[in-house]
Formats: C-alpha cells, sequence, structure tokens
C-alpha cells in the first residue's frame, strides 16, 4: 500500500544526462522538481577517485558502476519464431544506474547528426525512390530540421566544453574540421585533445586516399574549461579509463562534472536516490498523469503526486515504464499498428585488426574519445546508387584504451592458449590496433520491443522483451564501411589485417555498444510514434519523454551529443510553451 | 495512509542514511541544498591476502594450479599461471560474489536458448567450477591409469585440455566446453586485473606485454609517438602489491 506524498510541480524520473539537464532548465523557473533515481548518489571524489578508479577488473569484467540484472534486465530473442530468455548478465549493452546514468561511464564521443539525418525517409525516398528502401523498413523523419536543433547542440556542447574543430562554421568550411557536418554557430568550446601515433597515422593514409580526416569530437577535454553554468572541468590526462569507468579527474563531461554541482544548491530541487518509480499514475481520463508511484530501497511505496511529468530514464527502461503505465498503443508488428515500443534500433559497428612489425602504439596513452575519423562514407554523403543499401557510419583510429585483460590482440590462427599465445601476445600488444567503423541502424517492422509473457522482475512486473536482429541492409553497409576502413589501414603499412564486418545474428552475449534507441519515438503523426516535435506524449499532454527512446532510426554516431541537444529542446519547450499553456503543444 | 508529511518522509529516511553510513547504497536519502559527500564514501576495493584456499578443496586446488600453468605456462621470462597467482585470484573470486552470481537474474524458469540468447544455466560459477573439476579428474583417471590432472605429464595436460575447448572429451555431469571457456576467462583475468585480486603478481602479466597499470597521466607521453613509455608499471596498490611480503 503506497504512502501519498505533498504534491511537487514537477518528477522527472532518472538523474542521468537528460534528467540533470531537464532539472537545471525547469528549477529556473521556480517551479518545484523532484528527481527520482533507482541507483545510488555518486561524486568524482568519492566514487571514481584516481587512487582505485583504473580497475579494469571492477568496471569492466565485473559491471561494477551498471543496473545488476537482478533488480531488471529484458528478454530478448532473434525472431519471432523464438522464445525470449532473460539476458542474465550483461553482454552486448551496459544499462546504466545511479546518479550521472551513462554519462558517468560514456567515452564521451560527442557526434551531432546529419543534417539529412532529420529527414532521413523523405530525403532517401527524394533522391533514391521509394522502391530502394526494403520494404520491412520503417525509417521515418524527425519532425524537426538539423537547422532547428543547431542552437541546442551548441548549447550541450558548451555545457561540456566539448573538445573538437568545426569543419563549417555558417556555412562556410573549415581547414582540419568534418567537411560534411551541417552548419554550426559557431566552433567547438575547446580544441582538439593532442592525438597519438595510431591516428597520426592514420589521418596520413586517409589523407593520401583523398579523404578528409579530423578529430573526433571528444567530451574529454583538451584544456580547463569553465561552462556558462560556472562549473569547472580539468583537462583530460589520457589515462585510457573512460568508457565503463568514471573519471576521478574532472576531465570527462557528466552531469557530475558539468550540472549536478550547480543543480542541488538550488533550493527548489531534491533528489531522491534509490527510489525506483514503477507506474507513471493517470487520472480517471487516462488523458493526464497524475505523478508516479515509486518503491524505496527500504521497500516502501510512496505517491508523489505532481502536475507534469518528465521520464527521463535510460532507453530501454522509458519504453518499459510506458508499457506498464499503459501510455500509449502498444506496437503490434502483425498489424504494424500502435507506437509504444516500435521502430527499436541499435548501432552497427565493425573492426579492422592490423598487426605491425617495429611499430610502438602506447595504446594505453589514451582516452574514450580521441582519435582521428574520417565521414565520407556516412548519412548520405557518398551515392548509394551502385551498392544497394542505404545508411552509413564514420570509421577512424580511436584509441579509447589499452587495458589488458580484454584489450590485448593476437593474429587470427594463434592458440587460444599455452606458450604460443602468451609469446604472440607479448609481442603483439603494443604493435597491433584495432580501428573502426560506426554505422547507423535502421529501423525495420519486425524490430521492436514489448512486454515478456514469461518472466517478470522481483517487485513482479513483467520484464521488457527486446525482438531484434540485423538486417542485409545494415550488414551490406558494414561489409561496405568495413572494406573502405581496411584500405586506409592498409595504407599505414601493417605486416597483416583482419577485417571484422558486423554479421548476424545479433547476439546479446557481447559488447557492441550500448546505443538502443526507439521504442517511444517522436514524429509528426500520432498513429506512427508515441512523441510529437517537442517530445510530449500525444496521448499524455502533462508527460516528456526524453533520450535515445525518441529516435525513429539511429544514425552513424554515437548518440550522446543529439540525446543532449533533444534535452535542452524538450527543456525549452516546456519553460517557453507547455508552463505558458499547459496542454498539447501540436494538435493530434 | 496518505497525506505523510514531506517533514516525515526526511525524518525517517535521515535516520536510516545516517546508521547506513559505511554500508553505502543501502537506504534511500534525499538530495538537497549541498552535495552528500561523507568521507570514505566510496567502496575501496578489498586487497587479497595471502592464507588458505577460500573456495577449493585440496584436490581441487592442485588442479586448478595445474590447469592454469598450462593455460599460461611459464616461460624464462615470465612466470607461468600458478607462480602469477591465477588459482588464488580464481579461488577468491569463487568465494565471493562472483562465484554466487550475486547481482545477476537467476529467476526461473530456466530453459535452453540459442547461443545468441546468451548462458541460461541455473549454476552458479562456483557451482560449475566444483562438479567440472570433479568430473575432469574422474575423467582423467579413467582415461589414464587412475592418474589425476595435476598428476599428467605436460603433454598429456595439453591433450586433455585441446579435447576440452574442441571436442571430443565430454565430462559427467558438466559441459566441458562451456567450463574450459570460463576457465581460460577467468585465467586471463587472473594474469591481467590488477594484483589486489591475488593475481598477477608483481605485475608480471602487465610487464609482460608493457602495460604501465594504473597510472592516470600519461599528458607528458601523448605525443611522443613511437617512443617506449619510460616508467615502470604501478598498481592500486603500489608498486610492490601482489608480493607477499
Amino acid at each position: 500500500m503506497s504512502q501519498k506524498l505533498p504534491a511537487t510541480d514537477i518528477v522527472i524520473i532518472g538523474l542521468g544526462w537528460t534528467g540533470s539537464i531537464l532539472a537545471e532548465a525547469l528549477t529556473r523557473t521556480g517551479l518545484n522538481v523532484v528527481a527520482l533515481e533507482r541507483g545510488p548518489w555518486r561524486d568524482t571524489s568519492t566514487d571514481f577517485p584516481t587512487t582505485y578508479a583504473q580497475d579494469e577488473l571492477r568496471y569492466h569484467i565485473r559491471h561494477d558502476l551498471f543496473l545488476r540484472p537482478a533488480q531488471e534486465t529484458m528478454t530478448f530473442r532473434n525472431n519471432a519464431n523464438q522464445t525470449a530468455l532473460p539476458i542474465r548478465t550483461w553482454g552486448s549493452f551496459m544499462p546504466p544506474n545511479g546518479v550521472g546514468g551513462g554519462g558517468v561511464h560514456w567515452n564521451a564521443e560527442t557526434w551531432r547528426f546529419l543534417p539529412s539525418d532529420f529527414q532521413l525517409r523523405s530525403h532517401l525516398v527524394q533522391r533514391y525512390g521509394e522502391k530502394f528502401l526494403p520494404e520491412d523498413m520503417t525509417i521515418q523523419d524527425w519532425g524537426v530540421t538539423y537547422e532547428e536543433m543547431e542552437p541546442y547542440y551548441d548549447k550541450f556542447e558548451y555545457l561540456c566544453g566539448t573538445s573538437g574543430k568545426a569543419g563549417n562554421i555558417g556555412g562556410k568550411k573549415q581547414a582540419g574540421g568534418n567537411p560534411f557536418e551541417g552548419p554550426r554557430a559557431r566552433d567547438y568550446p575547446t580544441p582538439p585533445q593532442r592525438q597519438p601515433y595510431a591516428p597520426t597515422l592514420f589521418a596520413a593514409a586517409a589523407r593520401e586516399l583523398g579523404y578528409s580526416p579530423f578529430p573526433q569530437p571528444s567530451g574529454n577535454l583538451s584544456q580547463a574549461y569553465t561552462n556558462p553554468l560556472g562549473v569547472a572541468l580539468g583537462p583530460c590526462t589520457y589515462c585510457g579509463f573512460c568508457e565503463w569507468f568514471g573519471c576521478g579527474n574532472y576531465s570527462k563531461a557528466s552531469p557530475q562534472t558539468t550540472l549536478l554541482p550547480v543543480l542541488v544548491r538550488r533550493p527548489n530541487f531534491e533528489a531522491r536516490t534509490l527510489c525506483e518509480v514503477t507506474r507513471i499514475n493517470l487520472d480517471g481520463s487516462g488523458k493526464r498523469a497524475t505523478g508516479v508511484t515509486y518503491v524505496d530501497a527500504q521497500g516502501n511505496v510512496w505517491e508523489q503526486p505532481a502536475e507534469l511529468v518528465v521520464l527521463c530514464a535510460f532507453q530501454l527502461f522509458n519504453v518499459h515504464l510506458l508499457l506498464l503505465s499503459g501510455i500509449g498503443k502498444p506496437y503490434d508488428p502483425h498489424s504494424g499498428e500502435g507506437v509504444i515500443g516500435r521502430n527499436y534500433s541499435y548501432q552497427v559497428t565493425s573492426s579492422v585488426d592490423a598487426f605491425f612489425d617495429n611499430k610502438n602504439f602506447n595504446p594505453f596513452v589514451a582516452s574514450g574519445a580521441i582519435g582521428m575519423c574520417i565521414d565520407e562514407f556516412n548519412g548520405d554523403n557518398f551515392d548509394h546508387g551502385p551498392h544497394g543499401f542505404v545508411g552509413g557510419g564514420y570509421m577512424g583510429a580511436v584509441q579509447t584504451n589499452g587495458r589488458p585483460i580484454l584489450g590485448t590482440r593476437v593474429p587470427k590462427g594463434t592458440p587460444d592458449w599455452g606458450a604460443a599465445w602468451k609469446k604472440v601476445v607479448a609481442e603483439n600488444y603494443l604493435s597491433s590496433y584495432e580501428a573502426a567503423t560506426h554505422g547507423s541502424c535502421y529501423s525495420y517492422r519486425d524490430a521492436y520491443l514489448d512486454l515478456d509473457p514469461t518472466y517478470t522482475d522481483p517487485l513482479g512486473r513483467k520484464l521488457l522483451r527486446i525482438n531484434f536482429d540485423f538486417h542485409q541492409n545494415e550488414m551490406k553497409m558494414s561489409a561496405f564501411l568495413t572494406d573502405r576502413l581496411a584500405e586506409i589501414i592498409q595504407k599505414m603499412g601493417p605486416r597483416s589485417i583482419e577485417k571484422n564486418p558486423r554479421k548476424g545474428p545479433y547476439t546479446i552475449t557481447k559488447y557492441q555498444t550500448t546505443h538502443t534507441c526507439g521504442g517511444a519515438i517522436m514524429g509528426t503523426d500520432p498513429k506512427t510514434s508515441a512523441l510529437n516535435r517537442y517530445l510530449q506524449s500525444w496521448d499524455v499532454p502533462n508527460l516528456f519523454v526524453t533520450g535515445a527512446t525518441i529516435f525513429p532510426q539511429n544514425a552513424g554516431y554515437n548518440p550522446t551529443g543529439t540525446v543532449g541537444a533533444f534535452a535542452y529542446w524538450a527543456a525549452d519547450a516546456i519553460v517557453n510553451q507547455y508552463l505558458k499553456h499547459p496542454g498539447p503543444l501540436v494538435p493530434s | 495512509m496518505s497525506g505523510l508529511s514531506r517533514r516525515e518522509l526526511l525524518a525517517g529516511t535521515a535516520s536510516i542514511a545516517l546508521g547506513a553510513a559505511f554500508a553505502r547504497s543501502a537506504a534511500a536519502r534525499i538530495v538537497s541544498g549541498a552535495s552528500p559527500w561523507e568521507p570514505h564514501a566510496g567502496v575501496p576495493p578489498t586487497p587479497v591476502m595471502p592464507g588458505p584456499w577460500q573456495f577449493f578443496n585440496g584436490e581441487e586446488a592442485t588442479t586448478i594450479e595445474a590447469l592454469v600453468d598450462r593455460l599460461i605456462p611459464p616461460d624464462p621470462k615470465t612466470p607461468g599461471g600458478k607462480d602469477a597467482g591465477c588459482a588464488v585470484y580464481i579461488d577468491r573470486q569463487l568465494a565471493g560474489s562472483y562465484g554466487s552470481s550475486r547481482g545477476l537474474y537467476m529467476r526461473p524458469p530456466f530453459m535452453d536458448g540459442t547461443p545468441e540468447q546468451g548462458s541460461q544455466s541455473p549454476l552458479t560459477p562456483a557451482m560449475r567450477y566444483r562438479r567440472s573439476l570433479a568430473a575432469l579428474n574422474k575423467y582423467c583417471r579413467g582415461a589414464y591409469a587412475g592418474k589425476s590432472f595435476a598428476e599428467l605429464p605436460d603433454e598429456q595436460k595439453d591433450k586433455v585440455l585441446t579435447g576440452m575447448e574442441k571436442g571430443p572429451i565430454q565430462l559427467e555431469g558438466a559441459n566441458a566446453k562451456g567450463f574450459f571457456e570460463m576457465l581460460l576467462s577467468n585465467t586471463r583475468e587472473g594474469f591481467f586485473a590488477d594484483p589486489v585480486y591475488g593475481g598477477n603478481r608483481d605485475m608480471v602479466g602487465w610487464k609482460m606485454i608493457g602495460f604501465p597499470g594504473a597510472r592516470y597521466d600519461y599528458r607528458d607521453w601523448i605525443e611522443k609517438h613511437n617512443q617506449p613509455y619510460p616508467l615502470p608499471p604501478v598498481a592500486i596498490g603500489g608498486r610492490s602489491a601482489g608480493k607477499p611480503s
């Protein structure tokens, strides 16, 4: 039985990147904001001190910072002929937990999507014709343009202090930046990080082949920076413990290093940690959220009434909570109707391993987002006509880490153990390199999320079920991207290379990325989207949803830059439109 | 019971939070006004100390030492898995939360699925080691005139390991290939993880490949391309961690 708390103005579910951004923007209005976070409070000096944060076993192998599957997991199947089974230990992606969310343990690769990515369906149909797209592909336009999003990308990058080099300022191309990016109003807040050996060789090889390499935009900062909120970050020390780890050095942009120090001091803000929201409550009409119900770590059940609910949990959990709360029509893959769970997508990554003689790359001198990349084969930057697929990705030499348990590599054909393995692993650690492609993943009729009929969590709630596999279009794309990458790597003069294009079936067991997307997407039509262009629920207008949950499909970039931009976009719509005239911001 | 005041909620959680100062993450808390910094709030790793086996019995310990020393054999430059502490590492891991699958989703029903769906075993790593090591020695005694795995010459040990890895060896009541894969992963962890966990003694795994360990500032080396890093490795516990004193 729940105990009812005094009402507040706004409840935010989940205090990660988007929850912190929304809370910062909404507390400025003077309204009271309560953020409910099911994980613990985390801060730099207490939780990731440099005296023990560099621990590959604890954080990477044993998943210390992530949600525990015992608390909540999902079931998974490749297709409807299989029975979905629970993900008993994390593999393919790492669901975040705790204050800061994925912002604590990301690599901090901070990209913008291409202008054409936001009009994806209409752009591709116009250029190649409707028939060029696979029949079961369900890609959509987002309902916004890049030009509309530009100020919000800018806002997120200046919050983070992102280190990079502009390629296009106000339509004018800038030497050394990404020539394919959409026009930006101004350069990055800080210059690019310095580059180690392998990315430098990669850039030279790419230039020789006629490409335009540029430094990857990085949320691990090249120099000290104070953001517009007055919060200061320090320069990155290239320790190589970024993704999976908290940064002990205040150099990686995260809610802790950019927002929370200001937010917690606001008298109208309150965070409640180890408090898990189990339901968004609706009134009798089903068209208005009355607040949320949550369970705290001691097992007490509370009802928190609120005028406005903002759902800011991780992508999968947003969809789960909508389904459990009965908000929006669940998607049905047979009829193609319904919106909650629709258009689940992911990311299609691949790699090329290269083995060199007489080179020392010092792979441990690293940052999650240093590296040199090219964008010639991303989105629709090249003519897909001859290739028979759509989509693309960036590729490059991105030196994220040299951690030894999972970061050593040996040429194919080497035994996995014994004297031969030991000799070869020692010989190749410093002189081998893994370059990567980061490809788009478009959406399909049979890739969706729903509730599992069998498995439940400790609270008795049905688990979320993931129905997903890679499609031919994406595998063709990955083979193409991997071949192009291999040509560049070959120019770097290796002894041997190995291509690892992404192939099906999709497996839940091997880490690829944590870029799960979609399931409650934004759009222009309530029949094919859960949210309007302001991320407001079509069904429940005092509910907004953020995160990669809103992506109609995923582009060939890491999503966080876009997730951050859309958090600011939604905050702006709430403050400047919704709060003045509460109700639907777009007629349905 | 509705209409509980905010003050009552605060009072309730504050008292619990106080009592739980050293068991962080135990109780829900309210954060307002300032970051809740408190000394020793984080949880540093607990160093593995030398001493008796905590999980393995005598024969299991002898067997695991023999196994890790074939998976990573000694050579003139670098010790093998046994002297690097891989068996001690695995013992402590199995005695701890890894061994009992703590935090993992272990609710039934347990059904066999596809390889893409991941392990669906109801058995914890501790149970799998216990069963597999017993079955392995039973197999060896049957196939090699009563000798346990540890008593076999190296050549025969490697033959058994290859038979588990690639077939045809089947273990009674255990999955030979699955056990081999788990053992190999755990052995590599023990060879390359921070010495604080009982393996990688004297940082031998890191020295072998040239990894400088738990350092966190390479600003002076980022642009020194193709030049060997000059400093020796350090561990969480310092330079001599893992060396029994």
